[in-house]
């Protein structure tokens, strides 16, 4: 009967720790696959209207971007008030968007140039009329896939 | 003792620097994706291109938005409410032929059969003063009114949706989109709103 022996000074065993690597690996790899690294850092303030028919940008390395919005707080001293074009890291002016895009171009491999794309980061609050001057400068690089970037609502 | 074995490494310190980089990716992370409305820019226009056809006033639903963000639809001031219902309307196919509506063509198209297709074209035009919000809000109600179409149209004659048509048989997905195509054009934009 000494199967069931009663040992009151034995209390609970320490919870074997060996497996928490392996949970904290699974997180990290999940994590590493999900990220999105940003690549620039934004110096006009965007804000994405919301739409409901929208489609994802599937592959980054051919999707260039143009951001336009109002130059962020810390740098509205300097830049005023009024809408800007940001290319890269820094403000730029209509006029630089064809050579921005011929440059874009140029680093995407030769057969999938067609599949270019460019997503328009643009505040909801700008208007249109500079949207439109750089849009008939894409037209004039032949950069005639755009993407109106948005966040996506529930369709009603 | 000539062979003796190297000690094993200690592997207590790996879940400190799984955790390390787990923080920092966890810090780093975006999760949004990037979406958006997928639009196609006409091509520049040569400088001696020829004059395009005139297009029957009834197969047009012009949609003009001003700098104060109002809409005028076909001449008479519209809402941004009905626009979706209107638009709708105004590309389904009417069969017989119906002069309030835009004229149909009887075409041939696979899967389909003979489909009465309509030849109505949306044209938007927007002002300089238009902001960015109302264009895509209206940009989103004709894309919208052109899914909704396909998607009634899919379910009438495959039992599905588009979006899960377009995923499970192409070719089926092709001919939805030939009987109703994405009709919208854009106009050259207008200052008809004074300056900005």
């Amino acid at each position: 009967m000494g199967k069931f022996r009663k040992d009151g000074k034995k209390g609970l065993p320490p919870i074997s720790t060996a497996s928490l690597p392996d949970i904290i690996f699974m997180l990290l790899f999940f994590f590493m696959v999900a990220t999105v690294m940003r690549e620039v850092t934004l110096v006009v303030s965007v804000k994405s209207p919301e739409a409901s028919e929208v489609q994802k940008l599937e592959d980054k390395s051919l999707v260039s971007f143009v951001y336009i919005g109002k130059p962020t707080k810390a740098l509205k001293a300097k830049w005023g008030e009024s809408d800007r074009i940001q290319l890269n890291d820094a403000f730029a002016e209509v006029e630089e968007i064809q050579s921005y895009i011929y440059e874009k171009v140029e680093k995407i491999a030769e057969y999938k140039r067609k599949k270019h794309i460019v997503s328009m980061k643009v505040d909801e609050e700008a208007k249109m009329g500079l949207v439109t001057d750089v849009k008939q400068e894409l037209r004039k690089a032949n950069a005639l896939k755009i993407n109106y970037s948005t966040r996506k609502i529930v369709a009603k | 003792m000539a062979a003796r074995e190297t000690p094993e490494v200690s592997a207590g310190s790996m879940a400190d620097i799984a955790f390390l980089l787990l923080i920092f990716f966890l810090v780093t992370t975006t999760m949004d994706v990037d979406s958006g409305i997928v639009r196609k820019l006409p091509p520049p226009l040569p400088p001696d291109m020829p004059k395009p056809p005139e297009v029957i006033k009834r197969n047009v639903y012009q949609v003009l938005i001003n700098s104060s963000d109002k809409l005028l639809i076909n001449k008479k001031p519209g809402s941004l409410a009905d626009l979706r219902r209107d638009v709708k309307e105004f590309l389904t196919p009417h069969f017989p032929d119906n002069p309030n509506f835009p004229e149909t063509k009887v075409e041939d198209i696979d899967f389909i059969g003979t489909y009465n297709k309509s030849k109505g074209i949306v044209s938007m035009q927007n002002d300089r003063g238009t902001s960015y919000s109302t264009y895509i809000y209206v940009q989103n109600e004709l894309a919208a009114a052109v899914r909704e179409l396909r998607d009634e149209l899919a379910k009438q004659y495959f039992g599905m949706d588009f979006k899960t048509l377009l995923e499970t048989d192409k070719d089926k997905a092709k001919a939805i989109q030939k009987a109703i195509p994405m009709a919208i054009s854009e106009a050259e934009p207008a200052n008809f709103g004074g300056n900005q």
